[in-house]
């Protein structure tokens, strides 16, 4: 339908992102509904993890439409710091970390998880593991778009 | 299908799982929840301050933290529901010193307690929050300073601040408030249920139902 066939969707590096889209906005509705609906306490880490996440959907939103690679870059740096947070959090639920080193608020410690999937998957972890697939699905983009 | 209709699409469709997860989830906990007291004696404690006539059949509990403002805000409706039902609700007061050094504070609050002074007292720092709260953590020495402006056996609120009696007393509410898993004050508890939702109005109606009940 567009002249120039930018809307075109046959595009692996677009579709790649929009993919990265969903994640990151099923993972930020996912948080908003443990806190939110549920009621499960955040503990600081939880907070930079979302500081990292949620500026993404905005972010890959804007780059997607229309279609800006550039946003390749911004959305890295974002990726891979939640990444790292996400990393120091799990070890620290793990007990890899001693308790002392951790920067949580009193009340709501950041070792003492709240929901449990399948018996292993704790927030954290699905953190961890969302924030990975991101960051893989951002170097295929970025292999994509560079070949 | 173009690249905008397939975002939009997907975002409606995310937004709209959200919104109806949000919907089962709420009529799941209604229907499951709330119903029924929960046990008594976790909700309250002998010799806990109360405010309003011993024998009324309606009591508010509330376990709150002097530091937090919400509950310096909550305390004249508390009263104000106290006086709407002459003779028939009391409140009582329960630790929960969730603010980092309040745990000092509500040593003096108890301390004051034992000399018949807690609401005065509490009232005193209620009103004075911004004076001896900074950044959220409470300063347990401006406290201390503050409440030298009220009439109190001083000497005996520094000994008693540190008696087994009060220790175990703030213990007790402590241990109650985590065995009913709060997090956030105030939290109100009407003859053993608790606020559908946090706000004045559902404690009101709550009170309301529990009046009606009652008598």
């Amino acid at each position: 339908m567009d002249s120039k066939d930018v809307n075109r969707l046959n595009d692996s590096g677009w579709m790649l992102l929009f993919a990265v889209w969903i994640l990151v906005t099923i993972a930020t509705l996912g948080s908003l509904f443990f806190s939110e609906v549920m009621g499960v306490p955040i503990c600081s880490l939880c907070w930079y993890q979302r500081v990292a996440m949620y500026p993404l959907v905005l972010i890959l939103g804007i780059g997607l439409l229309p279609y800006d690679p550039k946003v390749l870059r911004y959305a890295t740096v974002f990726a891979g710091l939640g990444w790292l947070i996400a990393l120091f959090h799990v070890l620290l639920v793990a007990g890899v970390i001693p308790e002392a080193a951790q920067p949580c608020i009193q009340g709501v410690p950041c070792s003492e998880t709240h929901i449990s999937l399948l018996g292993f998957l704790n927030i954290p972890m699905l953190s961890l593991l969302t924030f990975t697939v991101i960051g893989l699905l951002l170097i295929f983009t970025y292999k994509t778009e560079s070949s | 299908m173009n690249r905008k209709s397939i975002f939009i699409s997907v975002a409606g469709i995310l937004l709209l799982a959200f919104v109806l997860a949000t919907v089962i989830y709420k009529n799941h906990q209604s229907s499951s929840g709330t119903s029924g007291g929960r046990n008594q004696s976790v909700i309250e404690r002998q010799g806990a301050p109360i405010k309003g006539p011993a024998d009324a059949r309606v009591t508010i509990v509330e376990f709150f933290d002097p530091a937090c403002g919400t509950c310096a805000e909550f305390y004249p409706l508390v009263k104000k529901l106290i006086d709407q039902y002459p003779g028939k609700v009391r409140v009582m007061m329960r630790y929960a010193p969730l603010h980092t050094g309040s745990d000092e504070v509500v040593k003096m609050l108890e301390a004051a307690h034992l000399q018949g002074k807690f609401f005065p007292a509490l009232e005193l720092l209620f009103d004075n929050q911004q004076r001896w709260i900074v950044n959220h953590v409470s300063q347990p020495m401006r406290a201390r300073g503050i409440l030298n402006g009220m009439a109190l056996d001083h000497d005996k609120l520094m000994i008693d601040m540190n008696k087994p009696e009060v220790i175990s007393a703030i213990q007790r509410d402590v241990q109650d408030g985590q065995a009913l898993k709060i997090r956030a004050t105030p939290e109100f508890f009407v003859n053993g249920r608790p606020l559908p939702s946090f706000g004045y109005k559902q404690l009101s109606q709550l009170v309301e139902k529990a009046v009606d009940d009652a008598y």
